[in-house]
């Protein structure tokens, strides 16, 4: 029996350059509800550019690109409501507290009740107590669990997280997995890349590994090719 | 296009110990829901959200007014050294010095009015935002504009002490008023053009101040004009001008902002 939905994420044929460089070559890919994917891939092998695209942050050379079978290329701001995008950069606001940020985003995002809403994620990323605080006086962590916090605070039913664990502590990274574990309900497709294949493998459903700018593999961690789990663990970082 | 998130799903307070899950699981359980759709309330509350938010950043950071103030400070007693032997009357040179300085000083803030979004990587939250990308630029257009206006209301005093010249004029202030809106409207679209190039600070001078020379050039004249005691009849075509250009390119500049952001 066919599923009559359309995958949440659906990357058809996407083409991307800088410059005279191609970097996505043609990059198929099918995430549906409640499924957990990491994007694999040496520095360099456009997992970046690919989130990007999806969160619409860049246009693509070629290919399309549909969210909730919506067409990207035909849809104006409001499908930006279906996304969560979480990145290595914290994307706050130093100067306003923690509070004020997600007061500032539930805004843009005509967030009703958003009071309520603002105080469940500040509770869920352990920052209630710490919300009056400037941004610039968090930790790493601190700061990264906010970035969470705005991603998620619109409750989009397709989060994308670049390298989310950069950076972060033992205690935030397992706060993260817990997150991302309760995050995954069956009706949300949560995209992420990482380069540790430990956290990939915990964390995700699937691998889809990005090579030469195409999906090369995508299955369930299990099932990739021990060969490919090690020339992933053997690629030094920034030399593709 | 609607869309429809999982309404509640509890009405327990979050934060309630009686609810008898942690943080996390609550949250899984905390209502959502939004406004879709455009309205034209809805539009400005975003505007204003946004030019709130950069006085608020301002107010604490400091960064575009000081430096703005301290700049156009600087420059004024600097002209006025330079001029104080070699001028027989201060009005001659007055009106240069005022726009001169209001223009080189308005690069120093309109620069990092979109830098500082980059440096913090903020402008990519605000571009995933469902908002109509004018949004940002008549946010950022109003929140220049008053830090203009309170530096052009702190550099006609300088000027007055430094040079002993009375700026405060109706049809000189009308003058500086427009000439600020048209010059921190291009400014604004500018400014976000060369956000994301490498040698922002010298790019945007360079773009920005030879499109500024018609205002650059009226606000002379009416502020020359003024002060030699001519009447309307005598600079009422370069306020034509200046209504003009800033009708003309207000509205080029709200039409193309959305297309600078195709790759951030």
């Amino acid at each position: 029996m066919t599923n009559p939905t359309p995958p949440l994420i659906h990357v058809q044929g996407l083409h991307k350059r800088y410059a005279s460089k191609p970097i996505l070559k043609g990059v198929q890919l099918a995430i549906g509800e409640g499924e957990v994917v990491a994007l694999l891939g040496a520095n360099g092998a456009g997992k970046s550019t690919l989130l990007r695209i999806i969160a619409g942050l860049m246009k693509a050379d070629r290919g399309e690109i549909t969210l909730g079978g919506v067409s990207m290329q035909n849809a104006g701001a409001e499908l930006r409501r279906y996304v969560g995008l979480v990145s290595h950069a914290p994307l706050l606001y130093e100067h306003l507290s923690g509070l004020e940020n997600l007061t500032f985003f539930a805004g843009l995002y005509d967030l009703q009740n958003s009071g309520a809403r603002i105080e469940a994620v500040l509770q869920a990323v352990d920052l209630w107590r710490r919300r009056n605080d400037l941004v610039r006086a968090y930790s790493r962590g601190m700061q990264q669990r906010l970035a969470i916090a705005r991603a998620i605070l619109h409750d989009p039913p397709i989060l994308l997280l670049d390298e989310p664990d950069t950076g972060l502590d033992l205690p935030s990274a397992h706060m993260l997995q817990s997150m991302l574990g309760h995050l995954s309900d069956n009706r949300r497709a949560i995209l992420f890349s990482t380069h540790n294949l430990e956290r990939a493998a915990n964390w995700a459903n699937s691998v889809a590994i990005l090579t030469g700018g195409t999906i090369t593999q995508y299955a369930s961690p299990a099932m990739i090719d021990q060969d490919v789990w090690q020339g992933l663990q053997a690629v030094p970082r920034g030399k593709p | 296009m609607s869309v429809s998130l999982p309404p509640a799903a509890s009405s327990a307070p979050i934060s309630s110990p009686d609810a008898g899950l942690n943080p996390v699981q609550a949250l899984a359980l905390s209502p959502v829901t939004m406004r879709t759709g455009r309205s034209f309330g809805r539009y400005w509350q975003h505007v204003w959200r946004m030019m709130a938010k950069d006085l608020r950043i301002e107010l604490r950071a400091k960064e575009i007014i000081v430096v703005m103030v301290a700049f156009s400070a600087l420059a004024v007693i600097i002209f006025g050294l330079a001029f104080d032997l070699r001028v027989p009357r201060p009005t001659m040179v007055v009106p240069g010095v005022l726009w001169g300085v209001l223009l080189f000083s308005g690069i120093l803030g309109l620069n990092r009015s979109f830098s500082a979004e980059l440096d913090h990587q903020t402008l990519t939250a605000l571009l995933l935002a469902p908002i109509d990308r004018s949004v940002l630029y008549l946010g950022k257009f109003l929140a220049n504009l008053l830090f203009m206006v309170i530096m052009a209301a702190i550099l006609l005093p300088m000027l007055l002490f430094i040079f002993d010249v009375n700026l405060f004029q109706f049809w000189i202030l009308l003058a500086l008023l427009l000439g600020i809106i048209g010059y921190v409207g291009v400014g604004t679209l500018f400014a976000a053009l060369t956000a994301t190039i490498r040698a922002r600070e010298s790019m945007l001078p360079i773009l920005l101040l030879p499109v500024m020379v018609p205002v650059f050039m009226a606000g002379i004249k009416i502020t020359e004009q003024v002060l030699d005691g001519r009447n309307w009849a005598n600079f009422q075509n370069w306020f034509g001008m200046l209504v003009a250009f800033d009708l003309i390119f207000l509205t080029v500049a709200f039409l193309v902002f959305d297309l600078i952001w195709e790759d951030v």
